[in-house]
């Protein structure tokens, strides 16, 4: 008996539910997934070899470019990785503000998440909803540093430069109306028959199983993996707010679902006490060597233009080491490890992506299923194929 | 259970497995000798006092023109005692090959492809060792540090 009862069924990378460059070799029994090879890096632009020619402020940029859609996480997590490295304390204002602007990325991140991956196995309204209120986030990110995508706003020490006038009102009316909204998306998908069909039970993975293929994120917690990097190894002040860390039963996409929509309820309560207990003071830490003098002093002091022109042409230099930093972006543990070798540039400059971990597991979830739960599954996962391929 | 303890294990069952401990920034990182590397892991993932059941990350670096030129670095971590430790194991820059630790943690798979595709080291034992981000007929390894950097 030959085995030509298999077919092959090449899915992207050019395809809609893909969410970027991904191709998906499917080995098919009728319309069983037998077998599922992803196949990554049309994406691959070489971030990591770039990144050990510039110096460690240039880099900033680089990172907004890995998940362009959380790109104040990614900024976050390169920043302390250095600050590490440096052994550099950021003040107070500063850390709440990287919390708050984290927390607003991580809503904004799981709306497009929302919207993509509803859209993708038919549902197609939550995605005009998800993108007004994600909108507004943008709105909020351009005043803050001029960008909707790409901040670069998180500076090693502190931030750029401190909040526009208005932004702590129109994020206040963001938190007040953001609730009522979930409540909107929810009325379209938890109780929606056919949404339940489509996710319930498909795409499972157990929690050991999870961990052994690195799953981190929602991923996890939605297969029951009580894990979050805000509360296991707390950074940047997040031990100050309360919040909850939803997790599901399953590990189905439907528990997958679960999770994003809970977290997007608490990252609005995180906001919220941000904004209640925000502190005073500066936005950068007080340390010559590494940060630029203030744009007025270096306009008016020679000494100021020339500690100004230094750093900005050759930067600072690390002492030599390694530090390994990491952050829960909404994708999962995002972390950073640089080898310094005591000059100004990284030796090396690894990122951890979590997209490309969490995606590794996928023909796992796939097997023995059909190719619409493969569709499903694609987009349960949240991946962002400029992490997975940098 | 803390980092110290940790090593005091380590070297309790493994002992001729640490070539050397450094401590930076508080992270703990352990030099391993290269053969001793899978029992090491799977010491570290099944033993249930150590319980390090996450394997973090796991990369190349080049230090060109040093010899060792080749390390291979592991990140792990413990959810039941949230600690996290480095491996490192150095391999010479002709033919390095080492271990695959996929038996020990399947995260493994993609993240040698990727350690073997930017600076060709091979994981022996890896069930389907091939480039991952790079064309299957690219010619060299992108982040070896000899390799030059070019649009």
């Amino acid at each position: 008996m030959g085995d030509n009862s298999t077919m092959i069924l090449n899915m992207g990378p050019q395809h809609p539910s893909t969410h970027g460059v991904l191709r998906v070799i499917l080995e098919l029994d009728g319309e069983v997934v037998v077998k599922a090879t992803p196949d990554i890096g049309f994406l691959h632009r070489g971030l990591e070899k770039l990144a050990e020619s510039k110096t460690y402020h240039q880099c900033i940029p680089l990172t907004d470019r890995l998940d362009y859609v959380a790109g104040m996480s990614n900024n976050l997590a390169y920043v302390l990785a250095v600050e590490k490295l440096l052994g550099l304390e950021v003040p107070p204002r500063a850390q709440a503000l990287r919390v708050l602007l984290s927390e607003l990325q991580r809503i904004s991140s799981h709306l497009l998440w929302l919207g993509t991956h509803a859209h993708d196995i038919g549902a197609m309204t939550p995605l005009f909803y998800a993108m007004r209120e994600r909108d507004e986030i943008l709105f909020l990110f351009e005043r803050v540093c001029g960008s909707r995508l790409t901040p670069s706003y998180l500076r090693v020490g502190g931030l750029a430069q401190d909040l526009p006038e208005g932004f702590e009102e129109k994020c206040r009316e963001f938190t007040q109306t953001f609730n009522a909204h979930v409540d909107e998306y929810e009325t379209l998908l938890t109780r929606n028959q056919i949404w339940m069909n489509r996710t319930q039970g498909v795409g499972v993975i157990s929690t050991e199983e999870a961990i052994n293929w690195g799953l981190t994120g929602p991923n996890l917690r939605a297969s029951n993996g009580n894990w979050d990097l805000r509360k296991a190894f707390p950074y940047s002040g997040y031990e100050k707010y309360e919040f909850v860390v939803p997790t599901g039963k399953n590990g189905d996409v439907y528990d997958r679902y679960m999770v994003r929509m809970m977290e997007m309820r608490q990252s609005n309560e995180i906001v919220r006490q941000v904004l209640d207990k925000m502190p005073g003071g500066p936005v950068i830490a007080q340390d010559p060597k590494v940060i630029y003098p203030p744009k007025d002093r270096v306009q008016e002091s020679i000494e100021s233009l020339i500690h100004h022109f230094h750093l900005a042409s050759a930067g600072f230099p690390a002492p030599a080491g390694e530090v390994y930093a990491s952050i829960e972006s909404p994708k999962g543990e995002l972390g950073f490890y640089l080898v310094s070798d005591g000059t100004n540039r990284p030796w090396r400059f690894r990122v951890r992506p979590p997209s490309f971990v969490n995606l590794s597991a996928l023909a796992v979830m796939v097997q023995g299923r059909l190719i619409s739960d493969v569709v499903a599954v694609i987009g349960s996962i949240d991946i962002v194929l400029a992490e997975i391929d940098r | 259970m803390d980092l110290t303890a940790v090593v005091d294990r380590i070297k309790k069952e493994i002992p001729q497995s640490i070539l050397g401990v450094s401590a930076f920034r508080e992270e703990t990182t352990l030099e391993i000798r290269a053969e001793d590397l899978l029992s090491l892991c799977r010491f570290l993932h099944d033993d249930p006092e150590m319980a390090f059941d996450f394997l973090i990350d796991l990369c190349g670096v080049d230090n060109l023109p040093r010899e060792p030129r080749f390390q291979v670095v592991y990140h792990l971590c413990s959810t039941k005692t949230r600690l996290r430790l480095r491996l490192k194991v150095s391999l010479p820059g002709k033919n390095p090959k080492i271990a695959s630790v996929f038996p020990v943690w399947k995260a493994a798979d993609w993240l040698e492809r990727e350690a073997f595709d930017m600076y060709g080291i091979t994981f022996t034992g890896h069930p389907d060792l091939r480039r991952i981000l790079l064309t299957p007929d690219w010619q060299g390894h992108p982040l070896r540090k000899d390799y030059p950097l070019r649009g």
